[in-house]
Protein backbone atom coordinates (compact mmCIF):
# COMPACT_ATOMS: atom_id res chain seq x y z
CA UNK A 1 0.00 0.00 0.00
CA UNK A 2 1.35 3.55 -1.25
CA UNK A 3 -1.97 5.09 -0.04
CA UNK A 4 -1.97 7.04 -3.63
CA UNK A 5 -2.41 4.83 -6.49
CA UNK A 6 -4.84 3.08 -4.77
CA UNK A 7 -7.06 6.06 -4.31
CA UNK A 8 -7.05 6.65 -8.16
CA UNK A 9 -8.11 3.45 -9.62
CA UNK A 10 -10.58 4.13 -12.20
CA UNK A 11 -12.48 0.96 -11.74
CA UNK A 12 -13.42 2.24 -7.90
CA UNK A 13 -14.04 5.99 -9.75
CA UNK A 14 -16.34 4.37 -12.33
CA UNK A 15 -18.49 2.67 -9.42
CA UNK A 16 -18.67 5.73 -7.30
CA UNK A 17 -19.71 7.85 -10.10
CA UNK A 18 -22.47 4.93 -10.85
CA UNK A 19 -23.19 5.04 -7.13
CA UNK A 20 -23.61 8.72 -7.09
CA UNK A 21 -26.30 9.53 -9.89
CA UNK A 22 -27.85 6.72 -8.84
CA UNK A 23 -27.94 8.41 -5.59
CA UNK A 24 -28.46 11.84 -6.57
CA UNK A 25 -32.00 12.79 -6.46
CA UNK A 26 -32.71 14.73 -9.77
CA UNK A 27 -35.68 16.47 -8.62
CA UNK A 28 -32.77 18.89 -6.31
CA UNK A 29 -29.86 20.07 -6.57
CA UNK A 30 -26.76 19.61 -4.14
CA UNK A 31 -24.49 22.44 -3.60
CA UNK A 32 -20.95 21.28 -1.96
CA UNK A 33 -18.63 23.20 -0.65
CA UNK A 34 -15.04 22.14 -0.97
CA UNK A 35 -13.54 23.96 1.68
CA UNK A 36 -9.81 23.39 0.82
CA UNK A 37 -7.97 24.74 -2.41
CA UNK A 38 -6.39 21.04 -2.05
CA UNK A 39 -9.57 20.05 -2.92
CA UNK A 40 -10.12 22.71 -5.49
CA UNK A 41 -6.89 21.44 -6.98
CA UNK A 42 -8.07 17.95 -7.29
CA UNK A 43 -11.54 17.79 -8.50
CA UNK A 44 -10.02 20.29 -11.29
CA UNK A 45 -6.79 18.09 -11.91
CA UNK A 46 -9.16 14.65 -12.14
CA UNK A 47 -11.92 15.90 -13.81
CA UNK A 48 -14.44 14.71 -11.20
CA UNK A 49 -17.30 17.47 -12.02
CA UNK A 50 -17.20 15.51 -15.09
CA UNK A 51 -18.03 12.56 -13.38
CA UNK A 52 -20.49 13.84 -11.41
CA UNK A 53 -24.29 13.82 -12.33
CA UNK A 54 -25.37 17.65 -13.57
CA UNK A 55 -27.12 18.46 -9.92
CA UNK A 56 -24.09 18.08 -7.86
CA UNK A 57 -22.12 21.23 -8.25
CA UNK A 58 -19.03 22.00 -6.12
CA UNK A 59 -18.13 25.24 -4.66
CA UNK A 60 -15.19 26.19 -4.07
CA UNK A 61 -14.33 27.81 -0.64
CA UNK A 62 -11.86 30.06 1.18
CA UNK A 63 -9.52 27.41 2.10
CA UNK A 64 -6.24 28.77 0.24
CA UNK A 65 -3.78 30.42 2.78
CA UNK A 66 -2.33 32.59 0.00
CA UNK A 67 -5.81 33.79 -1.48
CA UNK A 68 -7.17 34.80 1.91
CA UNK A 69 -4.25 36.86 3.03
CA UNK A 70 -5.52 40.75 2.62
CA UNK A 71 -3.01 42.78 0.69
CA UNK A 72 -1.65 44.57 3.75
CA UNK A 73 -0.06 41.74 5.48
CA UNK A 74 1.89 41.25 2.16
CA UNK A 75 2.88 45.15 2.18
CA UNK A 76 4.33 44.45 5.54
CA UNK A 77 6.19 41.98 4.60
CA UNK A 78 7.57 43.65 1.77
CA UNK A 79 8.46 46.68 4.32
CA UNK A 80 10.67 44.67 6.66
CA UNK A 81 12.86 43.30 3.90
CA UNK A 82 12.97 47.30 2.92
CA UNK A 83 13.08 49.06 6.39
CA UNK A 84 14.70 46.67 8.03
CA UNK A 85 16.75 44.77 5.98
CA UNK A 86 15.57 41.56 7.42
CA UNK A 87 16.35 38.41 5.75
CA UNK A 88 12.85 37.12 4.88
CA UNK A 89 11.97 33.39 4.64
CA UNK A 90 8.64 31.92 3.45
CA UNK A 91 7.44 29.56 1.58
CA UNK A 92 7.59 29.21 -1.84
CA UNK A 93 3.92 30.11 -2.56
CA UNK A 94 4.01 33.46 -0.91
CA UNK A 95 6.81 35.38 -3.18
CA UNK A 96 4.38 35.92 -6.26
CA UNK A 97 1.22 37.18 -4.37
CA UNK A 98 0.87 40.79 -5.07
CA UNK A 99 0.74 43.82 -2.55
CA UNK A 100 0.17 47.31 -3.21
CA UNK A 101 0.69 48.38 -6.49
CA UNK A 102 1.43 44.94 -7.69
CA UNK A 103 4.62 44.52 -5.37
CA UNK A 104 5.70 41.38 -4.76
CA UNK A 105 8.71 39.61 -2.51
CA UNK A 106 9.86 38.27 -5.54
CA UNK A 107 10.15 41.88 -7.78
CA UNK A 108 11.66 42.97 -3.91
CA UNK A 109 14.26 40.14 -4.65
CA UNK A 110 15.16 40.74 -8.14
CA UNK A 111 15.61 44.13 -6.96
CA UNK A 112 18.74 42.68 -4.19
CA UNK A 113 16.15 42.35 -1.13
CA UNK A 114 17.32 39.01 0.90
CA UNK A 115 14.02 36.66 0.27
CA UNK A 116 14.33 32.89 0.63
CA UNK A 117 12.34 30.36 -0.15
CA UNK A 118 12.09 27.90 2.32
CA UNK A 119 10.43 24.16 2.44
CA UNK A 120 10.62 24.31 5.93
CA UNK A 121 10.37 26.15 9.18
CA UNK A 122 13.85 24.26 10.12
CA UNK A 123 15.80 25.94 6.97
CA UNK A 124 14.39 29.23 8.47
CA UNK A 125 16.11 27.96 11.81
CA UNK A 126 19.45 27.03 10.38
CA UNK A 127 20.00 30.35 8.20
CA UNK A 128 19.26 32.41 11.32
CA UNK A 129 21.77 30.39 12.96
CA UNK A 130 24.06 30.70 9.91
CA UNK A 131 23.52 34.44 10.01
CA UNK A 132 24.24 35.33 13.86
CA UNK A 133 24.51 39.33 12.51
CA UNK A 134 21.27 39.34 10.65
CA UNK A 135 17.61 39.62 11.73
CA UNK A 136 15.62 36.58 10.21
CA UNK A 137 12.50 36.62 9.95
CA UNK A 138 9.95 33.67 8.97
CA UNK A 139 6.54 34.66 6.88
CA UNK A 140 4.67 32.56 8.38
CA UNK A 141 1.40 31.62 6.65
CA UNK A 142 -0.94 28.35 6.53
CA UNK A 143 -3.85 26.97 8.25
CA UNK A 144 -3.77 24.38 11.07
CA UNK A 145 -1.85 22.17 9.00
CA UNK A 146 1.20 24.45 9.03
CA UNK A 147 0.56 26.27 12.68
CA UNK A 148 2.47 22.63 14.36
CA UNK A 149 6.36 23.59 12.43
CA UNK A 150 5.86 27.23 13.27
CA UNK A 151 5.35 26.50 16.57
CA UNK A 152 8.18 24.05 16.88
CA UNK A 153 10.50 26.53 15.51
CA UNK A 154 9.53 28.99 17.95
CA UNK A 155 10.04 27.01 20.67
CA UNK A 156 13.19 25.55 19.32
CA UNK A 157 14.32 29.33 18.96
CA UNK A 158 13.46 30.40 22.35
CA UNK A 159 15.17 27.20 24.15
CA UNK A 160 18.68 27.68 21.86
CA UNK A 161 18.28 31.68 22.55
CA UNK A 162 18.55 32.76 18.55
CA UNK A 163 17.88 35.84 18.85
CA UNK A 164 18.18 37.14 15.58
CA UNK A 165 15.14 34.86 14.66
CA UNK A 166 11.36 35.86 14.35
CA UNK A 167 7.49 35.09 12.95
CA UNK A 168 5.36 37.19 11.10
CA UNK A 169 2.90 35.17 12.14
CA UNK A 170 -0.01 34.79 9.67
CA UNK A 171 -2.00 31.60 10.98
CA UNK A 172 -5.33 31.36 10.23
CA UNK A 173 -8.48 28.48 11.68
CA UNK A 174 -10.44 26.91 9.71
CA UNK A 175 -13.60 26.34 12.06
CA UNK A 176 -13.54 30.55 12.33
CA UNK A 177 -13.93 31.14 8.82
CA UNK A 178 -16.71 28.22 8.00
CA UNK A 179 -18.32 29.97 10.61
CA UNK A 180 -17.86 33.53 8.89
CA UNK A 181 -18.94 31.85 5.31
CA UNK A 182 -22.64 30.12 7.51
CA UNK A 183 -22.98 33.27 9.18
CA UNK A 184 -22.95 35.71 6.08
CA UNK A 185 -24.31 33.35 3.74
CA UNK A 186 -27.74 35.03 3.46
CA UNK A 187 -26.25 36.46 0.70
CA UNK A 188 -26.50 35.02 -2.56
CA UNK A 189 -24.59 31.76 -1.75
CA UNK A 190 -26.09 28.50 -0.37
CA UNK A 191 -24.29 26.00 0.55
CA UNK A 192 -25.94 22.62 1.00
CA UNK A 193 -22.71 20.50 2.63
CA UNK A 194 -19.30 20.71 3.21
CA UNK A 195 -16.02 19.02 2.25
CA UNK A 196 -14.03 19.28 5.25
CA UNK A 197 -10.64 19.86 5.02
CA UNK A 198 -8.31 16.58 5.28
CA UNK A 199 -5.15 17.70 6.85
CA UNK A 200 -6.49 20.74 8.78
CA UNK A 201 -8.02 17.54 10.70
CA UNK A 202 -5.19 15.26 11.04
CA UNK A 203 -3.86 18.20 13.15
CA UNK A 204 -7.20 19.39 14.83
CA UNK A 205 -9.59 16.38 14.72
CA UNK A 206 -13.16 16.14 13.30
CA UNK A 207 -14.50 18.10 16.54
CA UNK A 208 -14.29 21.27 15.66
CA UNK A 209 -16.79 21.35 12.97
CA UNK A 210 -19.62 19.76 15.23
CA UNK A 211 -21.15 23.02 15.12
CA UNK A 212 -21.66 23.75 11.58
CA UNK A 213 -23.82 20.34 12.15
CA UNK A 214 -25.45 21.42 15.19
CA UNK A 215 -25.95 24.96 14.75
CA UNK A 216 -26.04 25.78 11.10
CA UNK A 217 -27.90 21.80 10.36
CA UNK A 218 -25.35 21.73 7.90
CA UNK A 219 -23.54 17.72 7.18
CA UNK A 220 -19.68 17.81 6.97
CA UNK A 221 -17.61 14.79 5.51
CA UNK A 222 -13.89 15.09 5.92
CA UNK A 223 -12.32 13.89 2.94
CA UNK A 224 -8.64 13.08 1.84
CA UNK A 225 -7.29 14.59 -0.88
CA UNK A 226 -7.09 12.07 -3.62
CA UNK A 227 -9.89 11.71 -6.20
CA UNK A 228 -11.71 8.50 -4.78
CA UNK A 229 -11.64 9.81 -1.06
CA UNK A 230 -13.36 13.22 -3.02
CA UNK A 231 -15.59 10.89 -4.79
CA UNK A 232 -16.86 8.87 -1.99
CA UNK A 233 -17.37 12.30 0.65
CA UNK A 234 -19.59 13.17 -2.31
CA UNK A 235 -21.30 10.06 -1.84
CA UNK A 236 -21.35 10.90 1.68
CA UNK A 237 -22.95 13.88 1.49
CA UNK A 238 -26.02 12.97 -0.89
CA UNK A 239 -26.46 10.30 1.33
CA UNK A 240 -26.92 12.61 4.43
CA UNK A 241 -28.96 15.42 2.46
CA UNK A 242 -31.15 13.02 0.85
CA UNK A 243 -32.09 11.61 4.67
CA UNK A 244 -32.30 14.59 6.19
CA UNK A 245 -29.23 13.86 8.14
CA UNK A 246 -26.29 16.60 9.01
CA UNK A 247 -23.75 15.32 10.91
CA UNK A 248 -20.13 15.52 11.01
CA UNK A 249 -18.55 12.11 9.66
CA UNK A 250 -15.55 11.11 8.74
CA UNK A 251 -14.21 9.17 5.15
CA UNK A 252 -10.42 10.05 5.62
CA UNK A 253 -10.01 7.25 9.13
CA UNK A 254 -6.72 6.27 7.84
CA UNK A 255 -5.66 9.79 9.11
CA UNK A 256 -7.90 11.94 10.89
CA UNK A 257 -10.06 11.22 13.93
CA UNK A 258 -12.48 13.22 16.40
CA UNK A 259 -9.60 14.16 18.42
CA UNK A 260 -6.56 15.08 16.52
CA UNK A 261 -3.05 15.10 16.98
CA UNK A 262 -2.88 16.06 20.57
CA UNK A 263 0.90 16.18 20.63
CA UNK A 264 0.67 18.99 17.81
CA UNK A 265 -2.05 20.71 19.37
CA UNK A 266 -0.60 21.13 22.74
CA UNK A 267 2.86 22.23 21.14
CA UNK A 268 0.52 25.07 19.32
CA UNK A 269 -1.51 25.94 22.15
CA UNK A 270 2.24 26.38 24.32
CA UNK A 271 2.89 29.34 21.83
CA UNK A 272 0.30 30.33 20.43
CA UNK A 273 -2.62 32.61 21.07
CA UNK A 274 -6.38 33.04 19.39
CA UNK A 275 -6.52 36.93 18.19
CA UNK A 276 -9.59 38.73 18.58
CA UNK A 277 -10.83 38.98 14.67
CA UNK A 278 -8.35 39.46 11.90
CA UNK A 279 -9.32 40.14 8.16
CA UNK A 280 -9.64 38.11 5.04
CA UNK A 281 -9.60 38.33 2.14
CA UNK A 282 -13.50 37.95 0.59
CA UNK A 283 -14.87 37.30 4.23
CA UNK A 284 -13.69 41.06 5.93
CA UNK A 285 -12.99 40.56 9.75
CA UNK A 286 -13.80 37.46 10.97
CA UNK A 287 -13.74 36.94 15.39
CA UNK A 288 -10.97 34.52 16.36
CA UNK A 289 -9.72 33.39 12.96
CA UNK A 290 -6.41 33.61 13.54
CA UNK A 291 -2.90 33.12 15.83
CA UNK A 292 -1.33 34.75 17.64
CA UNK A 293 2.45 34.54 19.44
CA UNK A 294 1.54 34.84 22.89
CA UNK A 295 3.82 36.90 25.12
CA UNK A 296 6.20 34.53 26.25
CA UNK A 297 7.67 33.97 22.73
CA UNK A 298 7.22 37.91 22.04
CA UNK A 299 11.24 38.42 21.65
CA UNK A 300 10.41 36.08 18.65
CA UNK A 301 7.38 37.87 17.27
CA UNK A 302 8.56 40.42 14.31
CA UNK A 303 4.97 42.21 14.85
CA UNK A 304 6.84 43.45 18.41
CA UNK A 305 9.89 43.27 17.22
CA UNK A 306 9.76 45.65 13.86
CA UNK A 307 7.25 48.76 13.47
CA UNK A 308 5.88 48.51 10.26
CA UNK A 309 3.50 51.20 8.94
CA UNK A 310 0.37 50.34 8.17
CA UNK A 311 -1.54 51.56 5.74
CA UNK A 312 -4.59 49.28 6.25
CA UNK A 313 -5.54 46.58 3.23
CA UNK A 314 -5.51 48.51 -0.45
CA UNK A 315 -8.45 47.32 -2.15
CA UNK A 316 -8.06 44.39 -4.34
CA UNK A 317 -7.01 45.32 -7.89
CA UNK A 318 -9.86 46.48 -9.92
CA UNK A 319 -11.86 44.49 -11.74
CA UNK A 320 -10.84 41.23 -9.46
CA UNK A 321 -13.44 38.71 -8.39
CA UNK A 322 -11.35 37.20 -5.78
CA UNK A 323 -13.69 38.33 -2.74
CA UNK A 324 -16.51 36.92 -4.35
CA UNK A 325 -15.15 33.75 -5.97
CA UNK A 326 -13.55 32.54 -2.25
CA UNK A 327 -17.25 32.96 -0.68
CA UNK A 328 -18.11 30.40 -3.26
CA UNK A 329 -20.19 33.36 -4.79
CA UNK A 330 -18.71 33.77 -8.28
CA UNK A 331 -16.78 31.67 -10.62
CA UNK A 332 -13.62 32.44 -11.93
CA UNK A 333 -15.26 32.81 -15.40
CA UNK A 334 -17.39 35.78 -14.29
CA UNK A 335 -14.65 37.58 -14.01
CA UNK A 336 -13.69 39.83 -17.26
CA UNK A 337 -9.99 39.52 -16.56
CA UNK A 338 -9.55 35.83 -16.61
CA UNK A 339 -7.49 34.85 -19.08
CA UNK A 340 -7.62 38.72 -20.42
CA UNK A 341 -4.90 39.99 -18.54
CA UNK A 342 -4.36 37.66 -15.57
CA UNK A 343 -3.29 34.15 -15.81
CA UNK A 344 -0.66 32.25 -13.51
CA UNK A 345 2.50 33.78 -15.56
CA UNK A 346 0.82 37.41 -14.61
CA UNK A 347 -1.68 37.07 -11.98
CA UNK A 348 -3.48 40.00 -10.84
CA UNK A 349 -5.19 38.23 -7.93
CA UNK A 350 -4.08 35.81 -5.40
CA UNK A 351 -6.51 33.42 -6.49
CA UNK A 352 -4.33 32.91 -9.84
CA UNK A 353 -1.30 32.77 -7.61
CA UNK A 354 -1.36 29.40 -5.87
CA UNK A 355 -1.67 26.59 -7.52
CA UNK A 356 -5.10 25.60 -4.78
CA UNK A 357 -6.72 29.23 -5.71
CA UNK A 358 -9.78 28.58 -8.15
CA UNK A 359 -8.79 31.03 -10.74
CA UNK A 360 -5.56 28.95 -11.25
CA UNK A 361 -7.42 25.72 -10.94
CA UNK A 362 -9.52 26.44 -14.14
CA UNK A 363 -6.71 28.25 -15.89
CA UNK A 364 -5.11 25.08 -15.91
CA UNK A 365 -7.10 22.21 -16.18
CA UNK A 366 -10.15 23.56 -17.42
CA UNK A 367 -9.22 24.89 -21.29
CA UNK A 368 -7.82 21.16 -21.91
CA UNK A 369 -11.06 19.40 -20.00
CA UNK A 370 -11.91 16.08 -21.46
CA UNK A 371 -15.23 14.43 -21.74
CA UNK A 372 -14.33 11.70 -19.42
CA UNK A 373 -11.24 11.23 -17.80
CA UNK A 374 -11.67 7.91 -16.43
CA UNK A 375 -12.62 6.30 -20.06
CA UNK A 376 -9.47 7.40 -21.50
CA UNK A 377 -7.10 5.74 -18.84
CA UNK A 378 -7.71 2.72 -17.72
CA UNK A 379 -5.00 2.31 -15.08
CA UNK A 380 -5.18 5.21 -13.16
CA UNK A 381 -6.71 8.55 -13.11
CA UNK B 1 -0.01 24.51 1.00
CA UNK B 2 -1.85 21.82 3.08
CA UNK B 3 -0.18 19.62 0.79
CA UNK B 4 1.05 16.41 2.48
CA UNK B 5 2.31 13.51 1.38
CA UNK B 6 2.53 9.85 2.09
CA UNK B 7 6.07 7.82 2.98
CA UNK B 8 7.60 5.36 4.36
CA UNK B 9 9.58 5.85 7.54
CA UNK B 10 12.82 3.77 6.84
CA UNK B 11 14.73 4.69 9.97
CA UNK B 12 14.44 6.74 12.66
CA UNK B 13 17.26 8.53 13.39
CA UNK B 14 17.04 10.04 17.01
CA UNK B 15 17.35 13.35 17.95
CA UNK B 16 13.36 13.77 16.79
CA UNK B 17 14.49 12.85 13.17
CA UNK B 18 13.58 10.04 10.34
CA UNK B 19 14.73 9.11 7.06
CA UNK B 20 11.56 8.60 5.25
CA UNK B 21 11.41 7.36 1.77
CA UNK B 22 8.99 9.67 -0.71
CA UNK B 23 8.45 7.51 -3.91
CA UNK B 24 12.34 6.77 -4.13
CA UNK B 25 13.24 9.80 -3.02
CA UNK B 26 15.06 9.83 0.73
CA UNK B 27 14.20 12.39 2.76
CA UNK B 28 15.07 13.62 6.64
CA UNK B 29 12.37 15.45 8.31
CA UNK B 30 11.41 16.15 12.16
CA UNK B 31 9.16 13.44 13.78
CA UNK B 32 8.30 15.89 16.27
CA UNK B 33 4.96 16.15 16.03
CA UNK B 34 4.00 12.34 16.35
CA UNK B 35 4.07 9.98 18.51
CA UNK B 36 4.57 6.11 18.40
CA UNK B 37 6.03 5.87 14.79
CA UNK B 38 8.29 3.25 13.86
CA UNK B 39 10.68 2.03 11.08
CA UNK B 40 8.36 0.73 8.55
CA UNK B 41 5.25 2.98 9.04
CA UNK B 42 3.73 5.04 6.55
CA UNK B 43 3.23 8.87 7.99
CA UNK B 44 2.04 11.86 6.01
CA UNK B 45 4.77 14.69 5.54
CA UNK B 46 3.96 18.15 5.77
CA UNK B 47 6.89 21.29 5.12
CA UNK B 48 9.38 18.68 6.33
CA UNK B 49 7.37 17.75 9.30
CA UNK B 50 5.26 14.34 10.03
CA UNK B 51 2.48 15.24 10.29
CA UNK B 52 0.68 11.76 11.43
CA UNK B 53 0.78 8.01 11.06
CA UNK B 54 -1.14 6.89 8.32
CA UNK B 55 -3.09 3.47 9.37
CA UNK B 56 -3.03 0.50 6.54
CA UNK B 57 -6.50 -1.02 8.41
CA UNK B 58 -7.84 2.38 7.89
CA UNK B 59 -6.91 2.45 4.15
CA UNK B 60 -8.36 -0.71 3.16
CA UNK B 61 -11.36 -0.37 5.41
CA UNK B 62 -12.18 2.49 3.18
CA UNK B 63 -11.05 1.32 -0.20
CA UNK B 64 -13.24 -1.48 0.71
CA UNK B 65 -16.40 0.96 1.38
CA UNK B 66 -15.57 1.98 -1.99
CA UNK B 67 -15.60 -0.88 -4.02
CA UNK B 68 -19.24 -1.73 -1.98
CA UNK B 69 -20.60 2.04 -2.83
CA UNK B 70 -19.75 0.79 -6.59
CA UNK B 71 -21.30 -2.48 -6.25
CA UNK B 72 -24.78 -1.06 -4.56
CA UNK B 73 -27.93 -1.79 -7.01
CA UNK B 74 -25.88 -2.00 -9.85
CA UNK B 75 -25.90 -6.18 -8.73
CA UNK B 76 -29.57 -5.87 -8.21
CA UNK B 77 -32.07 -7.30 -10.83
S1 LIG C 1 -9.00 35.85 -12.77
FE1 LIG C 1 -7.42 37.12 -11.78
S2 LIG C 1 -8.34 39.11 -11.56
FE2 LIG C 1 -10.00 37.67 -11.95
S3 LIG C 1 -10.69 37.01 -9.91
FE3 LIG C 1 -9.15 35.54 -10.56
S4 LIG C 1 -7.28 36.34 -9.69
FE4 LIG C 1 -8.73 38.04 -9.62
Amino acid sequence: MRYVDEFRQAHLARGLAGAIAREADPERQYRLMEFCGGHTHAIFRHGIQDLMPENVHFLHGPGCPVCVLPMGRVDHAIQLVERHDVILCTYGDMLRVPGRGRGTLLKIKAEGGDVRMVYSTLDALRIARDNPRREVVFFAIGFETTAPATAVALSQARAEGLENFSVFCNHVLTPAAMRGLLASSSGPVSIDGFLGPAHVSAIIGSRPYEFVAREFRRPVVIAGFEPLDIMQSVFMLVRQLNAGRHEVENEYTRVVTREGNAKAQALVSEVFGVRHAFEWRGLGQVPRSALRIKEGYGAHDAERRFTVFSRGNPPDARGCECPSILRGVKKPTDCKLFGRGCSPDHPIGACMVSSEGACAAYWRYRRFRRPSVVAESPAVL
Amino acid sequence: MCLALPARVVTMDGNGMATVSLGGITKEISMILVENVEAGDFVLVHAGYALARISQEEARRTLSLMAEAGLSESGAL
